[in-house]
């Protein structure tokens, strides 16, 4: 594998293992809270968000849009406590409600608005354009030493790596309160440590890992990845520890043999055509979770 | 009420900490307790003082308030009015000296955790955000379940072991928070005789130690072999004070009304001859 590979094929592996560790790392939580879908569910909200964003600053630049997605989380979560007192309902119903309520929203925003310039568009949405994000300045692996070269590695990529980094660094940073907090609510407050900010810091981090991978990688990936390589990893161990660091081989697994499939797949059986990366990386995540189910270790745990 | 009318006791910054109730060696001391979850109030203007080297129950029927009233007294839920004060010092600076054991059923037993690992849990104070567990605290954690009679289970997913064993647990865990006062709610809760035993031993243990220990308790036939002091409650104060003269008929029927039989209560409460 050489200057071709470097050109064509590095930067949206890359790109793809950067966004499924981002989301599978916060997703680890996010399921052992029993709040696996709401990964799903921030995809959906964040969108007003991120519309907004572009209306306001005429540009998808990364700060604006985030900001815009995290602000949106923050009134997802609001409004879900409005509804629940104020209404007296169940919080999956009054999640539901406000989940739909800001999708839809969102998609008449993304309607109303011309946003014909920009990448911003439904299909976009779905499958990102990972195939897209070529490095065509480089001339093979020397260039990854080249700094005039590598300034001119995509915007995608720096944007991931710098949110992938974020995302590491809290979960590194909050490890000891996220797991104390997560395993037993009530001791981690007696602890002194704030449970509901914490929660709260959980989801907000979620929502912008959530908002850089949909943005390189289409939200079939975030989906997938929030679920799947975290939810293989439990039935791998027994340790909060060893959990996340199957979860993290699991996600650059199915990103790369997804890439790689989704290229060349469809040679090796006679077809011309490749598949989408984006959409071959999510099915390699949920076999993978097929497979923990069928031989995990812990798969039998649960009475 | 006291038989003494002292004044306001005065901290040492220069202002006034309590009403005279308040002895100044409680251990916990709470004042004018309201909780409430929604209109109607879960706790009502509660003041009890659990003092300093004692053995203390809480006691009531359920939905009386009991958890509640640990809860607000640790800072886990908000009071809605109230005072609390842990060794006469307000609750953010005493925190560190309270070791606290929730109801058994607010954890998830199907998180990825070991037995050891959740004994662990109880240094994470200590060691702050980054703090590195050093091969001491390991140790330390290690004696605090041996303690309990589990350092074989150390290695154990913590669902997988008993009930009993699980409440064991959680008492290690506040022992390796090296409290001064240790909160349980509902400690002998499911659990089987010898596990009842092996806990009663460590917290008369810990009471020799001049800790203090305030538990939820809900076996009214052992209030008088395992406790020196108790409160009971139903959303108010009913009665408190030692077991001798404060686990009384007249009081427990204020407590619990026609909920247990008073043929039951009286047995229970002129029974003095241990057993
Ligand atoms: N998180 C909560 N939200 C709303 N109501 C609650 C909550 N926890 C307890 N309650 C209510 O408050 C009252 C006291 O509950 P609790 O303190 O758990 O009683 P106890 O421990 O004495 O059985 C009950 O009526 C209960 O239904
Ligand atoms: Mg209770």
């Amino acid at each position: 594998m050489g200057a071709e590979f470097v050109q064509l094929s590095l930067i949206p592996v890359l790109i793809g293992i950067l966004s499924a560790v981002a989301c599978a790392l916060p997703g680890n939580f996010l399921i052992l809270r029993r709040q696996a879908l709401i990964g799903d569910a921030i995809s959906h909200v964040v969108l007003p968000g991120i519309v907004i964003a572009f209306l306001l600053t005429g540009v998808t630049s990364v700060a604006p849009m985030l900001l815009g997605a995290a602000g949106a989380a923050l009134v997802a979560v609001g409004l879900i406590e409005v509804v629940k007192r104020l209404g007296g309902i169940e919080p999956g119903a009054a999640m539901g409600a406000i989940f739909t309520t800001m999708f839809a929203a969102g998609v008449l925003l993304l309607d109303r608005t011309d946003t014909s310039t920009v990448h911003l568009d439904v299909e976009h949405a779905l499958m990102g354009n990972l195939e897209s994000l070529v490095w065509l300045q480089a001339e093979g692996w020397h260039s990854l030493l080249d700094l005039a070269i590598l300034a001119t590695l995509p915007d995608e990529l720096v944007r991931i790596a710098t949110v992938c980094a974020i995302v590491v660094a809290l979960t590194l940073v909050f490890w000891r309160w996220l797991k104390i907090s997560t395993f037993d609510e009530g001791f981690a407050q007696a602890l002194g440590i704030p449970a509901a900010g914490l929660g709260l810091g959980l989801v907000v981090t979620a929502a912008i890992a959530a908002v850089a991978a949909f943005d390189a990688v289409g939200s079939i990936i975030v989906i997938a990845m929030f679920i799947c390589p975290p939810a293989a990893a439990r039935l791998m161990t027994n340790r909060l520890e060893h959990q996340v660091a199957w979860s993290v081989a699991f996600a650059t697994s199915s990103a790369t043999l997804g890439y790689i499939f989704a290229g060349y797949g469809p040679l090796w059986f006679g077809s011309p055509a490749a598949v989408s990366a984006s959409g071959m990386i999510a099915s390699i995540s949920g076999i993978i979770l097929g497979l923990a189910c069928l031989y995990g270790p812990q798969r039998s745990r649960v009475k | 009420m006291s038989p003494t009318i002292k004044p306001a006791i005065v901290s040492d910054l220069g202002h006034a900490v309590g009403p005279a109730r308040a002895p100044r060696d409680a251990a916990l001391a709470i004042h004018g307790l309201t909780v409430s979850y929604s209109e109607k109030p879960a706790v009502f203007s509660v003041d009890a003082a659990f003092s300093t080297g004692e053995i203390s129950a809480i006691v009531g029927p359920n939905g009386a308030g009991k958890s509640t009233l640990l809860k607000a007294a640790l800072g886990v839920i908000p009071r809605l009015s109230g005072e609390v004060y842990v060794f006469g010092d307000t609750l953010r600076n005493a925190r560190a000296r309270i070791g606290y054991v929730p109801q058994s059923a607010s954890v998830d037993w199907d998180f990825p955790t070991t037995v050891l690992d959740v004994v662990q849990m109880g240094l994470y104070r200590k060691l702050g955000l980054l703090g590195r567990l050093s091969g001491q605290g390991r140790a330390q954690a290690l004696e605090c379940l041996d303690r309990v009679g589990l350092a074989d289970f150390a290695n154990r997913q913590i669902g997988q072991i008993s009930g009993g064993q699980r409440q064991r647990v959680f008492l290690a865990r506040a022992l390796a928070q090296d409290a001064d006062l240790l909160l349980l709610d509902e400690p002998f809760a499911g659990v089987d005789a010898a596990t009842e035993r092996a806990i009663i031993g460590v917290l008369k243990l810990l009471r020799k130690d001049g800790k203090t220990v305030v538990a939820v308790h809900h076996d009214l036939a052992t209030i008088r072999d395992y406790f020196d002091r108790i409160l009971l409650v139903n959303v108010r104060r009913i009665a408190e004070g030692p077991v001798a003269t404060t686990f009384t008929t007249e009081n427990l029927q204020a407590t619990f009304g026609g909920r247990l039989a008073t043929t039951h209560l009286s047995e229970l409460a002129i029974m003095d001859d241990g057993h």
